[in-house]
């Protein structure tokens, strides 16, 4: 089996294993959302015009929060150091982390954001573009989360320093994937918008690996 | 091309940084003065915004070391990345402090200055989002070099991390440009040539070379310091070492 597909399957393996595995994960998203109605009043029309922001807004939380678990595992117990000697590139091994990452948390944050969508009364002309782009949105998140998550392995407290330093980084991703569900709900034109989200996409798969990686190599002893 | 390498030797850059220092600190002095003095009482009050206008002398240099800065520390940090240049990390974690600073005089004085202008403080538009963000990435980087404790650990990540934030350079830059904002567009860098008032120009231009100068002189300060307590922090390791 090629290497890339191994590491995949290891980490996919052991987050669905782990107790921090998909579930808490999708709890998060559904407690932050939850939040929002019981803060705002239960007023539709008010809903319905936050809801977008609000699913984007959770779902880019949960992410964050599931960031540091991307290297810290390996690190503490000495895997990171063998998978620098694989025999694919370290960006590729990162590369590998990071979707295996995303198909844990971003993935099934997307396919049930519909059914969030209906706890905050979402117009369901948006559905189907608010799946699209949190998909695309996710990932986005997740690679250039990488890039944090590297940068803070083994920093004492790094959950708050990788929060500072990966927010405003999130901040594009997040405006565009917004605007284009809003943009459907709205009837206009919404390849624009999801042509931005793809290019993010395109962006970060291309660049962050190569950051996270230069990031890691500090961390060999 | 100068010769980065001649000035690697931290003794032989303390050396020049103390001939330059009285020199650099005098003309700060000048042409802030100069600036002011012009900015506040003889250059011409704005046909729209009166007296208010006077803010934008405070205003728009701040706004433009903010992003100078971040610009030389990104510099910096590739210079210290690829050719391991002991001054250039120095020069970027000595600089970080400044500009965020510059950057938070910017919005703060943008702020005063945008309730009498447009009748809000804040605005949620391109321009100040994008300059909010880039204070936020100033402060993520000063985190960085605080909470690494191997000094040369964390000079590699706080370059990886100044150089993935420099995209958000030229999104501020033209972030007039490619959306409808509330902030005016560019009218000193610009194609065209400037479109200000020639009468506000003097001013204006001292207090940007002025800023300059400052952040040049505080610079050399800053990188003085942090010459002296690395030297004391090897010397307190040696000192453990040999008890």
């Amino acid at each position: 089996m090629h290497p890339f597909l191994a590491i995949l399957k290891r980490d996919l393996k052991l987050s669905l294993r782990q107790n921090n595995g998909v579930i808490w994960v999708m709890l998060f998203y559904l407690l932050t959302i939850t939040l929002f109605p019981l803060a705002v009043g239960p007023d539709p029309e008010v809903l319905s015009r936050i809801s977008s922001g609000v699913i984007w807004v959770s779902a880019l939380l949960a992410v964050l929060l599931s960031l540091d678990k991307l290297f810290q595992s390996d690190f503490e117990d000495g895997s990171l150091d063998i998978l620098f000697l694989s025999p694919i590139s370290l960006e590729l091994v990162i590369l590998s982390k990071s979707l295996a990452h995303w198909l844990t948390t971003g993935f099934p944050l997307s396919i049930l954001s519909p059914i969030m969508g209906i706890l905050l009364n979402m117009n369901p002309a948006g559905y189907g573009i608010l799946v699209l782009s949190m998909l695309l949105g996710t990932l986005v998140l997740t690679l250039i989360g990488s890039i944090g998550a590297a940068l803070t392995l083994g920093v004492r407290r790094g959950g708050f320093l990788l929060s500072l330093l990966v927010l405003p980084f999130f901040v594009p991703t997040l405006i565009f994937g917004v605007i284009a569900v809003d943009s459907a709900i709205d009837e206009t034109t919404t390849i624009s918008n999801l042509m931005l989200l793809f290019a993010l996409l395109l962006g970060s798969l291309a660049l962050a690996p190569w950051a996270s990686s230069a990031a890691l190599r500090l961390n060999i002893e | 091309m100068i010769n980065l390498h001649k000035f690697a030797n931290p003794t032989r850059f303390f050396q020049l940084t103390s001939v330059l220092l009285p020199w650099i600190g005098l003309t700060t002095l000048i042409l802030l003065s100069y600036g002011f003095w012009q900015a506040l009482f003889v250059s011409p009050p704005d046909y729209q915004m009166g007296e208010a206008v006077r803010i934008m002398y405070v205003h728009v240099p701040a706004a433009y070391m903010g992003m100078m800065v971040y610009g030389i520390m990104a510099v910096a940090s590739a210079i210290a990345l690829i050719w391991k240049h002991p001054i250039a990390d120095i020069a970027a974690k000595s600089s970080a402090p400044i500009g965020a600073g510059f950057t938070f005089l910017a919005l703060v004085t943008g702020m005063l200055w945008g309730q009498p202008m447009w009748g809000t403080f804040w605005v949620w538009d391109a321009r100040l989002t994008s300059v909010l963000i880039l204070f936020f990435i100033y402060l993520g980087y000063i985190g960085l070099w605080v909470s690494i404790e191997d000094p040369s650990r964390a000079s590699k990540a706080a370059a990886i991390l100044a150089l993935v934030g420099s995209v958000n350079l030229p999104i501020i830059h033209y972030s007039v440009d490619w959306w409808n904002t509330l902030h005016q567009p560019a009218s000193l860098l610009r194609a065209d040539g400037p479109t200000i008032d020639p009468g506000m120009l003097p001013p204006l231009i001292s207090l940007i070379i002025g800023y300059t100068t400052f952040y040049i002189t505080v610079l050399f300060l800053r990188m003085d310091k942090e010459f002296i307590s690395r030297k004391i922090y090897s010397l307190q390791i040696l000192r453990t070492h040999q008890k």
